[in-house]
């Protein structure tokens, strides 16, 4: 059932829907409270757990005494490690998608302590309150064990992973002679930076509700980026058969990759509602979403050497990671700095460190959005050695071609982004000296940086179906975490098959649905919206031919490629008086509904041959007080080259978050661990710092024109993690210019900058 | 479930006898906005709640005469938007709007936000147990101390406590002169608001002078020169809905180019709002210069001590402390636009 996708010249129906700002179809729902998220089910015998987490960081239980927390009237359970049923016991049968090389975490299954707030117990109570009362009086005792959690004072004793994790690939050996080089060159940077973890910490919760059904089965309302990697998840670890099970996701408030791997609350929701037979929900308190995976604290170099007249001779890039002891978590880190400049002599490593934290997660732009951060500001530096434009800098390296493989890209736009950002931003007003601009008190720092992002697309499937009133129904087992998924799906369906936006529904975040991966990595328009493509060109032959054998019939004998879907309508391209509509069709030929399913695959061989990837050039204005060092984010241009953008409303929404959560990295969020407790401190939004509003300028988003035959059928790249990319660093490179403080220890807290200033 | 009542009562009176026939385990309850965030967390566990903030005459706001009066359960967004408040005494209309958020700002009262407890993320966090407060668990110890310290205190703690008192409306209150007004079993009284607060030493526990069963009524400022050339700097790691790195409460009265009589309290550092009359007293006689607010600055921070993460502090106040008596200076009376 593979579909050959055709060539993106299929859209050129004039009016169709892709590329028009077509509000969120699911809008409505979201502001009239009718998108119910997965701790919003609920039934009227549904039983509530609370997690109750370790008190200290790595060790073992010695003893738990649940008696004082099952003797309130209206606790049901406990469960823990000494009374948890019979589990899967190979580590294969804990594995989800987007698991790393080694052994998943398996919450409640020995006395061992492997990372603080580790879940140790879950209470049922008949409701929240109680269960959360009653988990306090669980009674835990510990044998505490030395715990290791700070990086810096470990870093010496880290490890080389390999292909560890699927998406990324290990660095390319080095190439050309990089230390001679570096050292050879006139011109040096050779600096380290360091990047504080940082939790995703989406909206709404990690949540799941479970809910039993008379015959057994079991629906699961569960918060994730993948339904059907949870129910491959839950059908191993629980041994329960494919068909008993069914997880739903429809809604999703925020994920960012804390959704992509199976969270403990869904395995606790599981084990309470299987074992006693009744509807179960367990959600995570905000401190305990600090329980689990997050961006990994990062410490890197970059060493780069150049010539006089700017052009790279040298380029090293080394980055140690956190990991946990049980998982080779990988992001990479330094694979783009092979990628981004022509250089001829480079270096990449990348190392991990075992710690005893839960296993790292992805989060936005995992890998990138630290390590091109390193690369940009070193870039910056640079310019400033040579005493060249930054911008001038980066054109002067600028590679067609992709270093690392030598391969081409399939489209690579990032020029434009140079030209049109800088247009828009006014840079060649830029005056170059650091401390040159200044309006009163406050220090003007105008600063830029490149950003780079992978062009991937897995394999999916979808469904469509097609009624006899014109009316399709579309339906994929992906997610929408906010992103605008089910609008772009349903611009892609209704622009296939020529029907208004309304006339088309769109399913998604159900595992009973056709087969997508999990939703991440800005795969999703290629990955997805190839399969509704392909379903949707099925359904469209089927009415070709259907159209041609009716009677009488405007399109008899009038070839596919001849006839274009417009208005729900069928119509000859070079005649357009010749039509029929849809219904007429169906009705006509005596058809209730046409019913297709499509697997879309990436061209394979295109991929082979090439490099596929996003590009941006970003460009900020900070005004920091000189006497206080308070930074404020006055200006964002982000210039995105991404392909086709299917819906710029939607897309411009993606990219400026991003710029939000950039601008939230580059100077304010940061994990506070206290190594001697092993455990993260500020963990509430008070003071685990993200952006508010009033931190948040005015973001300037423009997608440049970027045409590829190769990417997929759409063109299109997709947009969801491009736009944090590089923004940190575009931030520390004005804060340089503003003050002449440089500032490589991210967040740039105001402390830092004081620091520069005395 | 632990049982909890409940009471709204109408006087203060009979709060105070609700209160008393409770026993230990009762809380007054205004906004709820620090009380209700302290029962989640395990460290406020009361039996008996008794809500106070719809007493006869609580949140009224008189700014008639030689004060200026709010009632102990005014809101903190009333007082900060109320006309003459905003306009001729900025020191404590932005106090209050650079703290917390809206929302907050809506429900909280300005009394109870004289009584907000610490944000130290060690007696925040931990209860049952799980790591040392002498705050949560009198006598356990204090982890914060030699721990993440970039928020913790350089003047006034002790070897028991070095947490910072979280608020802004009571370093402009502080800087100001405000009295307290109290009522208790026998009666009203009223106390300057620079006796509310008990040094850490080795009873961190123990914050406010005030009984437990003493209900704050009111609370009273007197109407000055420097309260109308004043301005409240807050320092923070954003722009809103952060708690000071460092706050200044700044007021001078001005003789042409001489300071005549300064106010000045800093938020930010210490067990309390930190002011110190011979800071004050430097100023005065003094021209309106960073070099004469550096050295009363000095003069301020004279005792400063800063810890691994938190000696910047020390440099942020100083540098605070200037700015904040330059725009002062600037004011002169004039309402802000």
């Amino acid at each position: 059932m593979t579909a050959i996708p055709s060539i993106p010249g299929f859209l050129k129906e004039p009016n169709g829907p892709i590329g028009k700002p077509v509000s969120r179809v699911d809008g409505r729902k979201k502001v009239t409270g009718d998108a119910h998220y997965a701790a919003e089910f609920t039934l009227p015998d549904l039983a509530h757990g609370f997690i109750v987490s370790s008190a200290i960081a790595r060790g073992r239980i010695t003893r738990i005494d649940t008696a004082a927390a099952l003797a309130l009237p209206g606790v049901i359970h406990v469960f823990t490690h000494e009374n948890r049923p019979s589990l899967a016991w190979f580590d294969r049968k804990w594995k989800d998608d987007d698991a790393p090389k080694g052994a998943p975490f398996r919450p409640l299954y020995d006395a061992e302590i492997h990372h603080a707030l580790q879940p140790v117990a879950l209470v049922i109570a008949e409701s929240f309150e109680l269960a959360r009362y009653a988990a306090r009086l669980v009674h835990i005792e510990y044998e505490a064990a030395p715990h290791q959690t700070d990086l810096r004072a470990n870093r010496a004793d880290s490890f080389t992973p390999g292909k560890d994790k699927g998406g990324f690939q290990p660095p390319p050996k080095p190439r050309g002679d990089p230390e001679q080089a570096f050292l050879d060159s006139p011109v040096q940077v050779d600096a380290e930076f360091t990047q504080a973890a940082e939790y995703h910490n989406p909206m709404e919760m990690h949540a799941t509700t479970v809910l039993h059904h008379d015959d057994g089965t079991l629906t699961v309302h569960d918060k994730t980026q993948g339904a059907q990697n949870c129910h491959t998840y839950i059908c191993n670890v629980f041994g329960l058969a494919k068909s008993a099970v069914r997880v739903m996701s429809p809604f999703v408030g925020g994920a960012f990759g804390s959704g992509l791997r199976p969270q403990h609350q869904l395995f606790m929701a599981m084990l309470a509602a299987t074992q006693l037979k009744r509807s179960v929900r367990v959600g995570l308190s905000r401190p305990q979403m600090f329980s689990f995976g997050h961006r990994p604290e990062t410490i890197q170099r970059v060493a780069l050497g150049a010539d006089r007249d700017g052009t790279l001779r040298a380029l090293i890039h080394e980055a140690v990671q956190e990991s946990s002891r049980n998982e080779n978590y990988v992001e990479i880190v330094v694979n783009w700095s092979g990628q981004q400049y022509k250089c001829d002599n480079v270096r990449l490593d990348y190392t991990l460190t075992r710690l005893d934290v839960h296993t790292p997660l992805d989060q936005r732009a995992p890998g990138a959005a630290t390590g091109v951060t390193a690369l940009e500001i070193a870039m910056d530096e640079l310019a400033g050695k040579l005493g060249m434009d930054p911008l001038e800098l980066r054109l002067r390296n600028y590679t067609e071609t992709d270093p690392n493989t030598g391969n081409p890209f399939s489209s690579k736009e990032l020029r434009a982004c140079f030209q049109q950002g800088a247009e828009r931003f006014g840079w060649a007003k830029r005056s170059p000296a650091p401390r040159s601009m200044r309006d009163g008190r406050e220090l003007i720092g105008w600063g830029m940086a490149a950003g780079v992002w992978d062009a991937m697309q897995w394999q999916a499937a979808a469904k469509a179906v097609l009624g006899v009133d014109g009316k399709l129904g579309g339906s994929s087992a992906t997610a929408d975490i906010g992103t605008g998924t089910y609008t772009v799906m349903t611009q892609i369906a209704a622009d296939v098959l020529g029907l208004p936006i309304g006339e088309v529904t769109f399913c998604l975040g159900d595992s009973s649905l056709p087969t997508a991966p999990i939703e991440g990595g800005s795969w999703t328009v290629s990955t997805v919206g190839s399969a509704v493509k392909a379903v949707c060109d099925r359904v469209r032959s089927q009415l070709v031919t259907l159209a041609g054998k009716l009677n009488d019939s405007p399109l008899k004998g009038v070839a596919e490629e001849d006839i274009l879907f417009a208005d729900g309508h069928l119509i000859v391209r070079n005649d357009r008086a010749r039509r029929l509509s849809i219904t007429d069709v169906m009705r006509g030929s005596g058809t209730l509904s046409i019913e297709e399913e499509a697997r879309a695959l990436p061209y394979l061989l295109a991929r082979a041959r090439h490099t596929f990837a996003t590009h941006s050039a970003v460009f900020v204005e900070v005004r920091v007080d000189e006497d206080l060092g308070t930074i404020r984010v006055a200006r964002v241009v982000s210039a995105i080259a991404a392909g086709r953008i299917i819906n710029p409303k939607t897309a411009r929404s993606q990219i400026q978050g991003a710029v939000v959560w950039g601008i939230g990295m580059g100077l304010e969020e940061e994990a506070f661990t206290d190594h001697t407790l092993g455990r993260v401190m500020n963990h509430d939004y008070a003071e685990y710092h993200v952006p508010v509003h009033a931190d948040v300028p005015d973001i300037d988003v423009l997608f440049v024109e970027e045409h590829d035959d190769m990417v997929n059928a759409l063109g299109a790249k997709g947009v969801g993690e491009i736009g944090i990319v590089g923004v940190p660093a575009a931030i520390a490179n004005a804060i340089h210019h503003a003050t002449g403080v440089r500032v490589r220890d991210f967040p740039i807290t105001l402390d830092k900058v004081l620091a520069g200033l005395r | 479930m632990k049982p909890l009542s409940y009471i709204q009562v109408r006087t203060a009176r009979e709060a105070i006898e609700a209160f008393v026939a409770a026993g230990d385990s009762a809380r007054y309850i205004a906004g709820g906005t620090n009380l209700y965030d302290l029962m989640k967390l395990g460290i406020e566990k009361p039996a008996h709640l008794i809500d106070i903030a719809d007493l006869d005459g609580a949140n009224r706001i008189d700014t008639g005469g030689d004060r200026l009066f709010f009632g102990g359960a005014a809101l903190m967004a009333d007082v900060a938007e109320h006309p003459v408040v905003r306009d001729a005494y900025p020191v404590l209309a932005e106090s209050l709007s650079k703290a917390a958020s809206q929302q907050l700002r809506n429900m909280a009262t300005v009394g109870g936000n004289l009584l907000q407890r610490t944000r130290c993320p060690y007696f925040r966090n931990g209860a049952n147990g799980v790591y040392p407060c002498n705050k949560r668990e009198p006598g356990s110890g204090c982890a914060a101390i030699g721990g993440l310290d970039r928020s913790q205190a350089v003047l006034g703690a002790s070897a028991a406590c070095n947490a910072v008192s979280p608020g802004d409306w009571p370093v402009a209150l502080m800087a100001m002169d405000a009295a307290i007004e109290l009522q208790g079993l026998d009666g009203t009284r009223v106390i300057p608001i620079s006796e509310l607060y008990r040094p850490p030493s080795r009873t961190p526990h123990l914050e406010f002078t005030i009984g437990r069963e003493e209900i704050v009524t009111g609370i009273s400022v007197p109407k000055t020169a420097a309260g109308r050339n004043s301005t409240y700097l807050k320092v923070r790691d954003r722009e809103s809905y952060a708690f000071a790195l460092v706050s200044v409460a700044a007021g001078l009265e001005m003789d042409g180019g001489t300071v005549r009589n300064a106010r000045l309290a800093l938020g930010g550092v210490a067990h309390k709002p930190w002011r110190d009359p011979e800071a004050e007293a430097a100023l005065v006689g003094k021209p309106a210069t960073p070099d004469s607010f550096r050295a009363a600055a000095r003069v301020l921070l004279r005792d400063a001590k800063g810890h691994e993460h938190n000696s910047f502090k020390i440099d942020l106040a100083e540098r605070a402390i200037v700015r904040a008596l330059t725009e002062a200076a600037e004011r002169k009376g004039a309402p802000r636009p």
